[in-house]
């Protein structure tokens, strides 16, 4: 048995993930290319003796090195030299699809090129010679159906045999007579001063030279940077030339040439049509109606509402399972481990704390399923068509529809699934820009804030308000990406052609080890970190504990309670219950939380907050949702529940420092401010800790002067009339 | 025949790409999706703010924003030659 590197390259949509998971099945691992969030799937294979190790590169059209995906893969390629390269070929487009082939051939590479969607093909009435294609091209080419899993064998046979054969020449192309020259002149002087030779053919460096190829460039600067420098300053030279006699640069010119050699290799007998067939194009047909000015936009907004009507009502019942099987864990914990501090580690810090981070999970797997879904079939593209124009007046790209609606964008949702769909967004700084700004939806755990909130101070709008909220976190979303594109991110938004691919029904198998990375992702975190974080909340909750004479009062005062016989049980119930809300709000207070709410509040209180929303607050900072229960605690009226906060509206209400002032300036902070922690670490995990750290400082300012300016603006108003 | 900017011609019309003047990062990236001077294309259709544009070149179908639709410039095919290359 002898182990191949076989790396799989080839364009977006042209069913490569289909292809490596058919392949290998479940038998793949996940990890990341080192230093970037592209995700790297490996597998292994074995056929005939070998065991064939495949790594699935990330979809590119060329290996340029301008984007992240393809400095990976050229990484890849140079780094790990892999045995033999599997580019896999769109048989629908298969002039683009061939121009990484020429580049991956040009670096001297083995491959073994794959003809997918020979159906497709067919079906729009063309026919491809495969044998007459690999004659031509001189290396093996496979015809597959990679969601019908046909071919398989076919090409396993050819890789292995590929593997074994000697490896061919460099695919040498001519770039015409001018051109040429100039090729080999450079070529001769790398030739003489041996630049580079250890590593690239001289003929190949002397056209990435001429290509201006970043990573060769940075080579050859390292390696010996006088040469490199001479180098580079006549291939300048040779590309100025060209423009002045063909008004193009070199890089251009070879470019042109490269597609010139891939339409005579098609024109020689290869592609043809059939004289039979000729249909109709379905997705054309399709599109008039799904990008139309006025029925696309409308069917868009059906589409978002499904997605999200489908994944929350779905996901109800079992983030139900999850959170009793935690309640009953919490139970257990409470039945069986004496009363104390390691009770209540374990029940409040431990039990809870990952209990609410897992029951996200069901809701994570149904929006990954449905985002699959939609980037699969190929009608996210088509939202990003459609709405990339509105976005990118605020720096946004059309593609941050996605994270924005799984956020919250239509109320309900959860950023951290949102976070994690911006991984489809490529423009590196539109990708920061709406990671950053996508937690101010209004998540689901936002949503018994406001629905606290609005029914305390506005009763009987209480659908109203949340709709207005829900309407104003999409306002500040785009005054805060606007804020960011145009000062600390600002930059033009990054050249972005987009295909559209043809509508195809996404593969089973796909969506489903699609929803399971993600969803196995978030919970190893949840097993980590986020168990840490959870302690370190209940630590801040807990300590420092009440001194030894109050705990005395309270014991004594619940003591005296229990001995008096003039109070019925039912009295004596409620005087207890009392005595120990009011021993949880002291505790709340004394301990390091409530020590920072009390620091906080002569800052706070500018946006009209006191100490114990304050410590409501700092809670939110663990979930959303905690707010409403430390409001409770705060409010000395035990344990609140989320479904029921009747009894704190009307108590917030009676209040004297809460007006509906103070109630809209708690929405607006509570809206804005940091982020919960899973969704820092989800922020994290995609664009890096230092913005992930950033998030928390700049939405919590943004969310502070917001609520201040609202609250000082009204109050100024009120007092005025 | 005249020489036009890309974001000029009309919804489902032909032309031939005679030059793209757009250099570095973007006018590689044009170029290597095969946007090269001779290429033949056809305006699909237009998103509902008439940005960005959708074309169909060397049989798939690419978007590209009205910015960067500038840099192409081509020669309209008239409806009779389109006519003539289907027979």
């Amino acid at each position: 048995m002898t182990n191949v590197l076989v790396g799989l390259a080839g364009n977006p949509n042209s069913g490569k993930s289909t292809l490596f998971n058919a392949l290998t099945g479940a038998r793949q691992r996940v990890g990341n290319f080192p230093g970037v969030t592209v995700a790297r799937h490996e597998g292994a294979v074995s056929r005939r003796d070998e065991i064939i190790n495949l790594v699935d590169l990330p979809g590119i059209y060329s290996l340029s090195a301008f984007s992240e995906e393809e400095v990976v893969a050229r990484r890849f390629i140079m780094d790990e030299k892999p045995h033999l390269l599997v580019d896999i070929a769109d048989a629908t487009a298969l002039e683009r699809s061939l121009y990484l082939w020429v580049q991956l051939r040009e670096l001297g590479l083995r491959t073994v090129l794959v003809v997918n969607m020979m159906d497709e093909l067919h079906r729009a009435g063309r026919l491809l010679d495969c044998d007459q294609l690999a004659k031509l091209l001189g290396v093996p080419v496979v015809p597959t159906v990679a969601r019908k899993e046909k071919g398989l064998t076919q090409l396993l046979d050819a890789v292995v045999q590929a593997a074994q054969a000697a490896p061919p020449p460099p695919l040498v192309l001519s770039y015409g007579p001018e051109l040429d020259r100039m090729i080999e002149e450079l070529a001769r002087k790398i030739e003489r001063t041996d630049f580079l030779t250890a590593f690239y053919p001289a003929r190949l460096a002397a056209i990435k030279y001429l290509e201006e190829d970043g990573p060769i460039l940075a080579q050859g600067r390292r390696e010996h940077p006088q040469l490199s420098a001479e180098i580079e300053e006549q291939a300048r030279q040779y590309s100025l030339r060209c423009r002045s006699a063909f008004g193009e640069s070199a890089a251009s010119l070879i470019t042109d040439y490269r597609y010139g050699f891939i339409s005579s290799i098609l024109g020689r007998g290869v592609l043809s049509m059939d004289a039979h067939i000729r249909r109709l194009n379905l997705t054309d047909a399709v599109d008039l109606a799904l990008t139309h000015w006025l029925i696309g936009p409308v069917v868009m907004l059906m589409v978002l509402y499904a997605t999200f009507w489908l994944t929350i009502s779905l996901g109800n019942a079992p983030m139900g399972w999850i959170e009793s099987l935690f309640g009953l864990l919490g139970d257990l914990g409470r039945e069986y481990v004496p009363a104390g501090l390691l009770q209540s580690l374990l029940v409040s810090g431990v039990i809870d704390g990952v209990g609410a981070v897992l029951g996200f999970v069901p809701l994570i797997a149904l929006m990954f399923l449905a985002v699959s879904f939609l980037e699969d079939s190929g009608y996210m593209a088509r939202m990003a068509y459609m709405l990339d124009r509105l976005f990118r007046m605020f720096g946004l790209h059309g593609y941050s529809i996605m994270p924005f609606i799984v956020s919250g964008g239509i109320g309900g949702g959860c950023a951290v699934p949102g976070v994690m769909a911006a991984r489809n967004l490529r423009s590196p700084r539109e990708k920061i820009a709406t990671v950053l700004t996508a937690p101010f939806m209004s998540c689901g755990a936002k949503m018994p804030v406001f629905t606290l909130l609005a029914a305390a101070f506005f009763p009987g709008y209480v659908t109203e308000a949340l709709f207005w909220i829900t309407l104003a976190s999409w306002g500040f979303v785009f005054i805060a990406a606007k804020l960011l594109r145009t000062t600390i991110i600002a930059g033009p938004s990054t050249p972005f052609l987009m295909e559209l691919p043809p509508y195809r029904l996404p593969t089973c198998k796909g969506l489903l080890l699609h929803a399971w990375e993600r969803v196995w992702q978030y919970v190893r975190k949840a097993g980590t970190l986020i168990l840490a974080v959870s302690i370190l909340l209940w630590a801040a909750m807990t300590y420092p504990g009440l001194p030894e004479q109050r705990r005395q009062h309270y014991d004594h005062a619940s003591q005296t309670v229990r001995e008096r016989q003039d109070l019925s049980a039912e009295d004596q119930t409620a005087e207890l219950a009392a005595l120990d809300a009011g021993r949880a709000e002291e505790a709340i207070r004394y301990s390091l939380a409530g020590r920072i709410g009390r620091a906080l509040e002569p800052i706070s209180l500018l946006a009209g907050f006191d100490w114990r929303t304050d410590i409501a607050l700092v809670g939110g900072l663990a979930a959303k949702e905690v707010i409403v229960s430390t409001l409770g605690t705060a409010y000395s009226l035990g344990d609140i529940d989320l479904e029921n906060s009747g009894m704190l509206a009307q108590r917030l209400a009676q209040s004297p420092e809460f007006t509906k002032i103070t109630a809209v300036s708690l929405i607006l902070f509570s809206m804005l401010y940091a982020p919960c922690f899973v969704t820092v670490i989800a922020i994290g995990r995609e664009i890096g800790i230092r913005w992930a750290l950033f998030s928390v400082v700049f939405n919590t300012s943004f969310a502070y002067l917001a609520a201040v300016l609202f609250y000082q603006t009204a109050t100024a108003l009120i007092s005025m009339a | 025949m005249a020489d036009v900017c890309l974001r000029h011609i009309p919804s489902n019309a032909s032309c031939t790409i005679r030059e793209v003047r757009a250099e570095g990062e973007l006018g590689h990236r044009i170029r290597e999706l095969g946007l090269i001077p001779g290429a033949r294309l056809s305006i699909v259709g237009r998103a509902p703010l008439r940005d960005p544009v959708a074309i169909r070149v060397r049989d798939y179908t690419l978007t590209l924003r009205n910015s960067e639709a500038d840099y192409i410039f081509v020669d309209l095919i008239d409806d009779h030659t389109i006519e003539a290359d289907r027979d």
